[in-house]
């Protein structure tokens, strides 16, 4: 029960992340804002509609949506909980897990390049670049994170918080997990969700071809991406498994909406990097995780 | 948490800081971080510090690398007028590679020396090695006047880095004349960047180029 | 009387910073220099005693060089006298490209001047590594701006170069000091200091890895200042780009000083049984040396950077005579007094030279003969001391090297030795001739005679080679055998 628990609250949390990260942006700028729940009402809106394809598109362009939530939904069960490992945990699932979300992407490019259009090609091709720079990032520091795991599985490796002596080269993993959230759910400074010009878009320029319940997915597949890496970065700082259960899940959730609340701060604070200066910060990030990786194994 | 490890990660991070950087005005920020953190090296390695050996050096060392360098480049900076934007000859993610292979390098160096025992606390010698490294990639890697004085700056600072487990032995004077000595060295390539300004309506080294055989 | 060694000249210096007026301010310089040499000569009567609590501390190799220091800045400080009071100090046209510059202030450069002369005191009367290398740091800081005299584009160029191939240099001398206290460290009874006194009872338990290490960097990091080859890049462009009183002092006088802190560091090794580690390095370095300035002189168009690159073979011959060893360490430091004798007389003639002829270029400045006569007999007589031509003393002093290291049976370093003099004095003799000989350019207008100033110091340190060549005075090979003994890598 405990291993399924955390399944459960990412299942049904995960859309509350948006409006958060929403809420904050609002408050920053002096508006109200939409409501908490809004991400829900849009997929229970999204759902009910029917879905309009384009008369040249093949069978790629609704697999997409499907293939993006599967993967998002696997990746899940494998990241371990507060209270417990995950239920499907086994050595090397990081590995799975890194490459679900790269098939979920996949199938997202494809079925953008699958509409014809050349707005969702050109974003694609964003998309499939910086994905491309930023998964050598993710390797490096999951190989950090399991230098010294007990178990080279995502539940031995995370959930332990900075273990030891606070080393400071740990200390690093939680930012470039940060980073890479920043990029792999198309956040300021990377992408900007609410841009209105389909030329600079990245992200949300590949999924304009989509409607209805195939629209509900991708939007419900991001969600749940995004709550793979806030709760990545959360447990590789707080140890969540050595507190109580209950405790570990107060403080799970409450690390969650910080999370997300640093994103609402970094997108009202930040302005979106050009094009050409993404690799750096990618670059910059992948440095930091040389270098822990490098510090952890030489200790 | 072991004081002296953080100090010396921090160093290192900010050593590879150092080839990652666009803006000049950056690079004397980094200088200023790296003076204060050297600042801090002498109290945490040399520990107990009876004459009040360290505490002089460490105030010393506040006073020339961590506020007088800095404070000298950016008024050079700001007198110059010249483009704020570092031009390297290699470009930034290829010296920040170069940069975390000369770690590598010197950390696999430290594994293999024979180091006196109980002389160098761990990662203070990788710190240091790759302070230099850094320093000298400054140097020959890009085109700018400024960033080889930065260059000499950060090569020199890590070479007191090591220095400073020795500095106990010695007389603290000593190494108050050599930190003087970087200073006026640094003053007097301060006073040729004006010159170098005003002649060359540059300083972009690319333009030496007169004196050849 | 080590007290006011380094003292007369710093106040010298600031001294001249205060004086308006220019008389007497070149005036102090002639004295500053007469003071100066009067104290080196009274330390060759009463054996100083070590001042500043133990930092300063002559023994013979730094007698020697700071002899020959003094004696060099007493001869650039008469020229100077003649030459700045000649020098049109407003603003005027670069000869070469044309552009408008001006001179520094004359007030700096004395000051300058001054302040190298006391930095060069302290690297010589210092047996401690730190000392030295402070020393030596200051002498680039204050010859830096002796070089950026004339305020045009190249001699900027050439300063910046020479700042920041020497600074970087010698922060690896630096280094090299540091590993030298590794090698030394000892948690028990620490080394209190870096001298000499302290360190080289102790070198036998010193860590032998370390020493090589130190030794390596500071022979790179004092070896760039010196001018050896690969590192020498600065060399011929700081000594063509400055006036030619600094490029005499700067090769006659700061490349020895150079020089005696790779010889300190030598001695520390030597003293830890690895003098023949050193050896081989110099010996290396020396060839280098030596066989890159006969590439570079032959075909030399600019008769100041062909002396350069003469002072960058010379280095090569003082760094092979004290890595041979044996006799070939007397040959060397009777090597070093010719060669700063020779270097600076002949760097004196150039810029009697440049001034008529407003030319460094070899093919533009011809008939010498015709419009500087003693100059041009002077510059002939130089040419012939430097490449070693008896009977001038750096004959006696490259023979006595070239004997020791047939006598130690090397093959390959005699044969490259002989073939770079050869080289080098057909390359250098190629352009000397045809500057002195050949008709007057008609742009050139006739000088009128020369000024006592401009050919009596390069005039008095050609006899003194010459003396040296003729007959060696007791004397001097004392002091030289002595400095010898003390440097010798043999042990």
């Amino acid at each position: 029960m405990d291993a399924l628990a955390h399944l459960l609250a990412a299942l049904l949390l995960a859309p509350l992340l948006p409006g958060i990260i929403n809420r904050v942006k609002a408050r920053l700028s002096g508006r109200v804002g939409r409501p908490l729940f809004q991400t829900y009402f849009d997929l229970a809106r999204l759902v009910q509609k029917g879905v309009v394809e384009s008369e040249t598109s093949s069978w790629m362009l609704p697999l997409g949506p499907v293939v993006s939530l599967a993967t998002a939904a696997i990746a899940l069960t494998l990241l371990p909980g507060p209270a417990g490992p995950s239920p499907a945990a086994f050595t090397g699932d990081f590995i799975l897990a890194a490459y679900c979300l790269g098939l979920g992407r996949l199938a997202l490019i494809l079925a953008a390049l699958d509409s014809g259009s050349s707005f969702e090609g050109m974003g694609a091709s964003r998309e499939a670049a910086f994905s491309a720079l930023a998964e050598p990032v993710l390797f490096l520091c999951l190989l950090a994170l399991a230098a010294d795991a007990p178990d080279i599985s995502l539940s031995g490796m995370l959930g332990r918080g900075l273990t030891g002596s606070l080393a400071p080269e740990r200390l690093f993993v939680p930012v470039i997990l940060f980073i890479l959230l920043l990029t792999e759910n198309c956040r300021i400074p990377v992408d900007d969700p609410n841009t209105h010009l389909e030329l600079t878009m990245i992200h949300e320029v590949m999924v304009l071809d989509h409607s209805g319940p195939d629209m509900a997915a991708i939007v419900y597949g991001s969600s749940l991406k995004l709550w793979f890496f806030a709760a990545a970065t959360v447990l590789s700082v707080l140890p969540v498994r050595a507190m109580p259960p209950v405790a570990g899940w107060a403080v799970f959730l409450a690390g969650l909406a910080v999370v997300a609340i640093a994103v609402g701060l970094v997108e009202s604070s930040m302005a979106r990097l050009r094009l050409i200066r993404v690799p750096r910060l990618l670059g910059a990030a992948g440095t930091l995780a040389a270098l822990s990786l490098v510090l952890t194994v030489w200790r | 948490m072991d004081m002296t490890q953080t100090l010396m990660v921090a160093l290192v991070c900010v050593n590879l800081a150092y080839l990652a950087v666009t803006r000049l005005r950056s690079l004397t920020r980094i200088t200023a971080v790296q003076g204060i953190l050297l600042a801090a090296a002498p109290l945490a390695v040399l520990g107990q510090d009876p004459h009040g050996h360290a505490t002089t050096l460490a105030l010393g060392v506040l006073a020339i690398k961590g506020i007088g360098f800095p404070w000298l480049l950016a008024r050079t900076l700001s007198r110059l007028e010249v483009n704020p934007v570092v031009e390297p000859y290699l470009g930034f993610n290829v010296s920040l590679l170069a940069g975390v292979a000369g770690l590598l390098f010197s950390l696999w160096l430290e594994t293999r020396l024979p180091f006196p025992p109980g002389l160098f606390p761990p990662l203070l010698f990788p710190a240091a090695l790759t302070s230099i490294f850094s320093g000298l990639a400054l140097v020959v890697a890009r085109r700018k006047a400024l960033t080889q004085v930065i260059g000499y700056l950060a090569a020199e600072n890590g070479i007191f880095l090591l220095g400073v487990p020795l500095s106990a032995q010695g007389s603290v004077w000593l190494e108050l004349s050599v930190l003087l000595d970087v200073f006026v060295a640094v003053f007097v390539m301060g006073i040729a960047l004006h010159h170098i300004n005003k002649t060359f309506e540059s300083i972009d080294v690319g333009r030496f180029c007169s004196l050849r055989d | 009387m080590l007290v006011a060694l380094p003292l007369v000249p710093l106040l010298a210096g600031l001294l001249a910073l205060a004086l308006r007026a220019d008389a007497p301010r070149r005036l102090l310089l002639v004295v500053t220099g007469l003071i100066h040499a009067a104290l080196t000569a009274a330390t060759y009567f009463v054996p100083p005693a070590p001042a500043y609590g133990g930092l300063l501390e002559l023994d013979a190799p730094g007698q020697l060089f700071l002899s020959l220091a003094s004696l060099l800045f007493v001869a650039a400080a008469f020229y100077a006298a003649g030459y700045l009071s000649h020098e049109d100090a407003g603003p005027k046209r670069d000869f070469q490209d044309g552009a408008a510059f001006s001179n520094a202030p004359e007030r700096v450069f004395s000051m300058c001047l001054c302040l190298f002369l006391s930095a060069m005191t302290v690297v010589c009367a210092t047996r401690n590594l730190s000392v030295l290398w402070v020393g030596i740091e200051a002498t680039t800081l204050s010859s830096a701006p002796l070089i950026y005299f004339h305020r045009h584009r190249r001699s900027l160029e050439a300063t910046w170069k020479y700042l920041l191939i020497c600074s970087v240099g010698i922060a690896l001398a630096l280094l090299g000091n540091i590993l030298v206290s590794v090698a030394f460290f000892d948690p028990i009874s620490p080394v209190s200091s870096m001298g000499l006194d302290e360190m080289l009872p102790r070198a036998g338990a010193a860590a032998k890895p370390w020493l090589r290490a130190a030794f390596i960097f500071l022979l790179v990091g004092y070896g760039s200042k010196m001018g050896l080859a690969p590192m020498h890049n600065w060399l011929p462009d700081a000594h063509s780009q400055s006036p030619s009183l600094v490029s005499a002092l700067l090769s006659g006088a700061l490349l020895n000083c150079a020089f005696l802190g790779i010889l300190r560091a030598g001695q520390v090794l030597t003293a830890a049984g690895m003098g023949e580690f050193c050896g081989e390095l110099l010996v290396m370095f020396g060839l280098v040396s030596m066989g890159t300035a006969a590439v570079f002189i032959v075909g030399q168009g600019d008769y100041k950077r062909m002396l350069a690159y003469s002072s960058v073979e010379h280095m090569g011959i003082l760094a092979l005579g004290v890595g041979i060893g044996g006799g070939a360490t007397f040959g060397a430091m009777l090597h070093a007094v010719n060669h700063s004798l020779t270097k600076g007389a002949l760097f004196l003639i150039s810029g009697n030279i440049l001034a008529v002829y407003h030319t460094r270029s070899c093919h533009d400045a011809r008939g010498v003969s015709r419009a500087l006569p003693i100059t041009a007999a002077l510059w002939m007589a130089g040419f012939l001391a430097i490449v070693g031509s008896p009977p001038f003393g750096m004959f006696v002093s490259e023979l006595t090297i070239l004997q020791a290291m047939l006598e130690s049976g090397r093959i390959l370093a005699p044969v490259i030795y002989l073939a770079a003099l050869t080289v080098i004095f057909v390359g250098m003799a190629t352009s000397v001739c045809r500057m002195v000989q050949g008709p007057l350019p008609p742009a050139v207008p006739h000088p009128g005679p020369e000024r006592l100033l401009a050919v009596g110091p390069p005039l008095v340190l050609l006899a003194a080679t010459l003396v040296l060549g003729l007959y060696l005075p007791g004397g001097l090979v004392a002091l030289l055998t002595r400095a010898a003994a003390a440097i010798s890598l043999g042990g």
